[in-house]
């Protein structure tokens, strides 16, 4: 009895110091990431908040607290709604187009017998690898009026004159196209990947039962393809949302971006603009906010939706 | 859901088409062939008339109509003159030491976390978990502001480690690593444990070795991240010599507007040695990122 008690005693406290052991590396091998999340992160954020209630400039002077007077500032200035606005437009207009085109372009891929698959898969990737500095000083170029290659095709068409860049029509549907454009090859790889997890079995009693392309499409891929496709409008519209790069660097000029009368300014380019070039730390960060508060309700919306759509079955 | 009508109607159709089913296919991959190749040729065509206008003195450049090649006016004068009289050779070294540490960096921290997450019990797991994946959803944005004042505080503005330490760890990286060390059966890293090996080495030996495919992924997303930033350089960078390509790209056509020859060799520049290594290890590189994405 007594040495069962001491057995198992002596088995329980060799688990403790095992358990410690281990409990110890743990801590060892997350202590690196973790801090640093934590304080290139997680304080940064409160950090923000606090910094948004304040005039918070670079310069070394008080910094006054003013309450909710820069969001107040913000929500009635109409270059801040302008900038919400275009950034919508822009997202609206390229994701959509983007996911349809590249979900196209994956069921091509995927039939049975098609040639050079791989190839055309890596065809269809370089775009996305490639910087989004290089691409737009390309695209600036493809869209030259009058040297450029995409008005020199839409001339052997019939139609000229369309200034692109320089226009406030075009501007934004002009930054668009590029982007669909570089980023059609990665969600086109993910489709891929999508369709090829579903059971040929299906389709081929789908076939046999009489449907045709485009009822299994609808009944069967489609469905099935819900996860990929959530996960793809999801991302995409939070990255279309933080759009920065291409909108500066296409329609900069003489060092100004945002485009002809601000036709292209977008919310990144706002913040970073009040933040750095008029030095209004302050209002920049509660531009700031207010875009991530956009983010997290669409988000959520978004996902809201396509729970939903779960529940076909 | 088609009704049983509509079934039994597409049915007689099918078998009336049953012979030329393969006809059909045939058609379909035909038209798919076409689809794809026109859709490579706008992929491609942008990239290609960029080399080749990089190749080019200004003059054919802005030849209306567009000259796409020219091969006997070919030369590499728009290389030397942006690589060195610009500069290029300098911001070419900068990206890369930058792009290079955050990597090793990344991979560091985010599979010595996964490897926390994956392989021991251990009392705040969950909720160290579910706080490290909120983190994921904070838009950089949101901290520039702070951070910026941070590195000033800390002297880092200006300075090439300013532009590497808010990038050196990521939310993403620690949450694929965890998913993919997941998958590694326990009793294999037991196994070296009952063996006497010790835990520093069991996570370099054995888990590192069989997570290639997701330290590959995650390699590229942040060497490809830190290639491309545009935002923070333009923020913690003032002076010249720590330009990095994008920052210089934008900056010099300041200086020398309109000189569409030297923007395309500048772009090549940036391009040119991705695509290298892309087409090297295209394979990996793709099935990386769909496995991202999947996990994701």
């Amino acid at each position: 009895m007594s040495s069962q008690a001491t057995g198992s005693e002596v088995r329980k406290q060799r688990w403790s110091r095992q358990r410690r052991r281990e409990t110890a590396w743990a801590y060892a091998f997350l202590t690196p990431a973790f801090f640093f999340l934590v304080v290139l992160l997680l304080f940064p954020i409160i950090f923000a908040f606090w910094i948004s209630l304040h005039d918070w400039s670079l310069i070394p002077r008080p910094t006054p607290f003013i309450g909710l007077e820069n969001y107040s500032t913000a929500l009635s200035d109409a270059l801040t709604i302008k900038s919400i606005k275009n950034t919508f437009i822009y997202t609206i207009g390229a994701v959509p187009i983007s996911l349809a085109l590249s979900l196209l372009l994956a069921i091509v891929m995927n039939q049975d017998g098609l040639p050079l698959r791989t190839l055309f898969r890596t065809t269809y990737f370089i775009p996305v690898i490639t910087s989004w500095v290089a691409v737009s000083f390309v695209w600036i170029w493809m869209l030259e009026p009058r040297y450029g290659l995409v008005n020199a095709f839409l001339r052997l068409i019939g139609i000229t004159g369309i200034r692109w860049l320089a226009s406030p029509q075009w501007a934004l549907p002009a930054i668009m196209l590029v982007s669909i454009w570089k980023g059609l090859g990665y969600n086109m790889v993910l489709f891929l990947a999508g369709l090829q997890t579903i059971p040929r079995e299906l389709m081929e009693a789908a076939r046999i039962d009489g449907a045709n392309r485009w009822q299994s499409f609808l009944n069967i891929t489609f469905p099935l393809l819900n996860p990929t496709i959530v996960f793809l409008t999801v991302t995409a519209v939070i990255g279309s949302l933080q759009v920065f790069t291409p909108a500066v660097i296409m329609t900069t000029v003489q060092g100004e971006a945002g485009g002809p009368i601000n036709s292209t300014r977008v919310m990144v380019y706002h913040i970073y603009s009040m933040a750095f070039r008029s030095n209004r730390l302050g209002y920049g960060a509660a531009l700031a906010f207010i875009l991530f508060v956009i983010i997290l309700v669409i988000t959520i919306i978004q996902l809201r939706l396509t729970q939903r759509e779960f529940e076909y079955a | 859901m088609p009704t049983k009508k509509a079934v039994t109607s597409a049915a007689h159709k099918r078998r009336g088409l049953t012979t030329g089913l393969n006809l059909g296919e045939k058609l379909g991959v035909g038209l798919g062939l076409i689809v794809l190749i026109f859709g490579a040729v706008w992929m491609l065509l942008p990239l290609v008339w960029m080399i080749s206008a990089s190749l080019m003195p200004l003059s054919e450049v802005i030849k209306v109509p567009p000259v796409w090649f020219a091969p006997d006016k070919y030369s590499l004068a728009n290389y030397m003159e942006v690589w060195s009289r610009v500069g290029f050779s300098r911001y070419f070294f900068n990206s890369a030491f930058v792009a290079v540490t955050i990597t090793i960096l990344q991979l560091l921290t985010s599979a010595m976390a996964g490897f926390a997450f994956a392989r021991y019990d251990f009392p705040g797991r969950n909720v160290i978990f579910l706080i490290i994946l909120a983190t994921m959803m904070i838009p950089f944005q949101v901290i520039m502001i702070p951070l910026f004042i941070m590195m000033a505080r800390l002297k880092l503005v200006n300075t090439i480690w300013g532009l590497i330490v808010p990038s050196m760890v990521t939310a993403f990286g620690v949450f694929l690593m965890r998913q993919f060390m997941m998958g590694v059966p326990r009793p294999l890293l037991e196994a070296a444990r009952i063996d006497g090996a010790s835990e520093p080495y069991i996570f370099a030996r054995i888990m590192l070795p069989l997570c290639k495919p997701a330290l590959a992924a995650l390699g590229i997303f942040a060497f490809l991240g830190s290639w491309d930033n545009f935002l923070w350089p333009l923020i913690i960078i003032n002076s010249q010599k720590l330009w990095t390509l994008p920052i210089a790209m934008s900056r010099f056509t300041e200086q020398y507007i309109a000189q569409t020859h030297l923007q395309m060799a500048g772009a090549s520049i940036m391009f040119v040695p991705i695509l290298v290594v892309f087409l090297a290890m295209q394979r990996n590189f793709i099935e990386g990122i769909a496995l991202t994405g999947l996990k994701g």
